[in-house]
């Protein structure tokens, strides 16, 4: 059988193969972006090349590329550029997303629609450059929305997605969008890199001139940002205001997603998750990133062994789709969650696991959470394990037995023997 | 009016400034909440006079983003947007490319006539700011960067920063600082900019000038103000002006501009070549509480630390002069 993404290849003259990190330089080039501001990192580091050969190459009109000094100054003239209103790009890894972490938090208290692709990688010490999506999560209550990608194709549409979604006047927030480094940054696929005048209608460049409606730049509206404000002041109203959009956000994300499906026929189930072969399942499990694309194998081989076994893509992680994983919950007795990220000391798993327990925890008559933890630092995961990892759920679904050697109640799975 | 004359600065008169439609009117309010005789509200005034209100003022964590106005209060009567500490730079540089991508897509709207000004304390510049206005400098980014200079982190209670000169007493140096000043001008001269100077709010007409070329320049300017600040450096109030003129006036800070790499110096520090034109220091250190604790020795080793600098640049100026003969 050829495999749908293939079979695009081979009718479809604007597939190319590409690294995912070339897919994301191609999302910029399509939104339109009129600033970047870039720092090298890796697992990023192609973004910003590419980036560099497209924009110093005349390949992007108009487009300013700010090759900065630090990580810090990212932020920071991605701010300035966002404030005086254009549309802004940039991408960073781990340790260049903490560097900024600052200037984060910055960009979503100024309500700026900035879109930064976030080549995941595990956080030092010891040194590592691989998938680990702590570094995301480290950014979990800086007020920006955040999603993972599973494909070189899911890359190059989210960061689409992400614009038409951000820019909208009821969210003006910033968003991430994360995926696995090298995993996804640097093997190569067919993406299909859509026609100019089709991302045009679909994503406008801003029509605009002066920008956003809260913070422009003229004389003839000597506006202020960004002043000492009094607890007695509008402090938290404003850190409110910004919680309630990005949970109004769901709904943008879901039309959004429909929106992107109708122009360019590629589904993302409703935007926050994606559900795979969920038909009769009783025992599912909930996973992000590049893993779920092999999953999706797993559960395939695992339904041909006759095991009635789902998959759910956590695709949003800011918002968190409460309301979808409280109904998935509904439908399954089991549902395990695989995260590659640590919440440490956490005793109720991974950050995706403490989330979907959290979720669940005044529902009645829902599924048993089964928290996984796998992948850490880029360690390679074979799809025998995750065969195994859904053979788990299942046992503890038939025997109520789970594996003896979980540690503080979390399965750790592909660890090496340690003392 | 013409500051410009043949690429040198001409001392523009007051009755120049007090004719021009937009520097006869103020910009930054009154109603801040400076404190009486601040000095960065001078020199901010200043400034804004010679620039006008087509700027955005990027301002990082120090004394002016709190006095700039509490929120919904706003004194500057021109776009202003606060930033994080470390951030002036890059955030300046931002905003210019943004002004550079907007007038490519809206052409003729004006774009092109924006400024893109950094008005940051002596910390948000010399200590934590330092690595992204050297980032800026290098990229030579089109931006204005006004340092003004209290000589300390004021908007946290008087700790000192780099800027602070030797001998000076800060809550984090009660006996006094041990290191000199750190001199960044010199350091942004070394970036090889178009454009460096230092002024004083003692000679406004003299800040009105250099602003005014600066802003006509395109790529990275430096401007490092002196601006004395009356609880900080422990004086009445009333004496600022006159503080921050003896500050000049013994030499201690010498008022010049680097332009294309050609220093002059500037008309109130010209004279002080002659070592005998110079005010004695202890004139100046006397008046401030600040310097209570030195004793005779460290005055005598900060008058010959600032005749020797003396030294230095007109041994410079000589070579420079031999140069392009
Ligand atoms: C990252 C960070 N560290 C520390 C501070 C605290 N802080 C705010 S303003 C300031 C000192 C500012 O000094 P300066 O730049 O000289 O301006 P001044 O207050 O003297 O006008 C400090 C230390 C901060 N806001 N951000
Ligand atoms: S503390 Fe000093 S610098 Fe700050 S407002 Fe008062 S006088 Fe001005
Ligand atoms: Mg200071």
């Amino acid at each position: 059988m050829i495999k749908p993404e293939i079979k695009d290849f081979i009718q479809n003259k604007e597939t190319i193969i590409i690294k995912g990190n070339v897919a994301t330089a191609y999302a910029a080039k399509s939104a339109r972006v009129q600033v970047i501001s870039a720092y090298p990192i890796t697992p990023q580091t192609t973004v910003v090349e590419k980036l560099s050969e497209f924009a110093d190459g005349g390949q992007m009109p108009g487009t300013q590329y700010i090759k900065v000094e630090s990580e810090h100054s990212v932020m920071a003239s991605i701010i300035g550029a966002s404030m005086a209103g254009t549309r802004t790009f940039t991408a960073t890894s781990g340790q260049g997303l903490f560097y900024m972490y600052e200037m984060v938090h910055w960009a979503a208290g100024t309500r700026l629609p900035i879109v930064t692709a976030i080549i995941s990688r595990g956080t030092a010490p010891p040194w590592n450059i691989w998938a680990d999506f702590s570094d995301l999560i480290s950014c979990r209550d800086t007020g920006w929305m955040s999603s993972f990608c599973a494909t070189h194709q899911e890359i190059y549409d989210e960061i689409l997605m992400s614009y038409k979604v951000c820019e909208d006047y009821d969210v003006l927030l910033p968003k991430f969008v994360a995926y696995g480094g090298f995993i996804l940054s640097h093997t190569s696929k067919p993406v299909i890199i859509e026609d100019q005048d089709k991302v045009d209608a679909f994503l406008p460049p801003l029509p605009d001139e002066k920008g956003w409606p809260h913070i422009w730049i003229s004389e003839k509206r000597p506006i202020m940002h960004g002043n000492l404000i009094m607890p007695s002041g509008f402090y938290s109203e404003f850190r409110m205001k910004i919680h309630v959009a990005m949970l109004e956000a769901k709904k943008k994300i879901k039309t959004v997603t429909k929106e992107f499906e109708k122009v360019f026929g590629r589904n993302y189930g409703n935007g926050l998750i994606q559900e795979y072969k969920m038909e009769g399942a009783k025992v599912a499990m909930l996973i992000y990133g590049d893993l779920a694309l092999q999953m999706e194998e797993a559960v395939d081989q695992v339904r041909e062994e006759g095991y009635k076994v789902g998959m759910v893509k956590l695709r949003h992680f800011r918002p968190f789709p409460v309301e979808d994983i409280r109904d998935i919950a509904k439908k399954v007795k089991i549902l395990g969650v695989v995260d590659r990220a640590i919440a440490f000391g956490s005793q109720t798993g991974g950050p995706i696991s403490c989330e979907v327990k959290t979720a669940l925890h005044d529902t009645q008559g829902t599924a048993k959470v089964i928290p996984m933890m796998n992948g850490i630092g880029g360690r390679q995961v074979t799809l025998e394990q995750q065969k195994n990892q859904l053979k788990t759920l299942i046992k503890f679904h038939e025997t109520g037995e789970l594996p003896k050697d979980m540690i503080f109640g979390t399965y750790w799975d592909g660890l090496l023997e340690v003392d | 009016m013409g500051w410009i004359i043949g690429g040198r600065l001409k001392l523009v008169s007051l009755k120049e400034v007090m004719e021009d439609e937009i520097a006869s009117q103020e910009w930054f309010l009154p109603g801040n909440s400076c404190c009486a005789g601040c000095g960065l509200e001078i020199a901010l005034r200043w400034a804004i006079k010679a620039i006008g209100p087509k700027v955005a003022m990027i301002t990082p964590a120090s004394c002016l983003n709190v006095v700039i106005g509490l929120w919904p209060k706003t004194a500057p009567n021109f776009p202003q947007f606060n930033m994080a500490f470390a951030a002036g730079a890059a955030t300046g540089t931002g905003v210019d490319a943004a002004f550079k991508a907007k007038a490519y897509r809206f052409p003729g709207k004006g774009w092109e006539e924006m400024t893109s000004l950094v008005f940051a304390g002596d910390g948000g510049t010399t200590d934590i700011g330092i690595q992204g206005l050297s980032g800026a400098a290098e990229r030579n980014s089109n931006i204005l960067y006004v340092c003004y200079d209290n000589e300390a982190y004021m908007n946290t209670g008087i700790q000192r920063s780099s800027s602070t000169p030797h001998g000076a007493i800060t809550t984090t140096t009660p006996f006094g600082k041990v290191r000199y000043k750190k001199n960044v001008p010199r350091i942004m001269e070394a970036h090889e900019i178009p454009y460096v100077a230092t002024a004083s709010i003692s000679h406004p007409l003299d800040i009105y000038d250099k602003i005014k070329k600066a802003k006509s320049i395109e790529g990275c300017k430096y401007i490092q103000i002196m601006a004395p600040c009356a609880p900080g450096w422990g004086y009445p109030s009333e004496d600022t002006i006159e503080i921050a003129r003896l500050a000049v006036k013994t030499g201690s800070w010498i008022l010049y501009e680097v332009e294309n790499g050609i220093k002059t110096l500037s008309k109130p520090s010209k004279p002080l070549l002659d070592p005998s034109k110079r005010t004695p220091i202890i004139e100046y250190l006397s008046k401030q509480k600040r310097f209570a604790s030195i004793s005779e020795k460290t005055l005598i080793e900060i008058q010959d630390v600032i005749d020797h600098q003396w030294e230095v640049i007109s041994a410079e100026l000589r070579c420079q002069t031999d140069y392009l003969k």
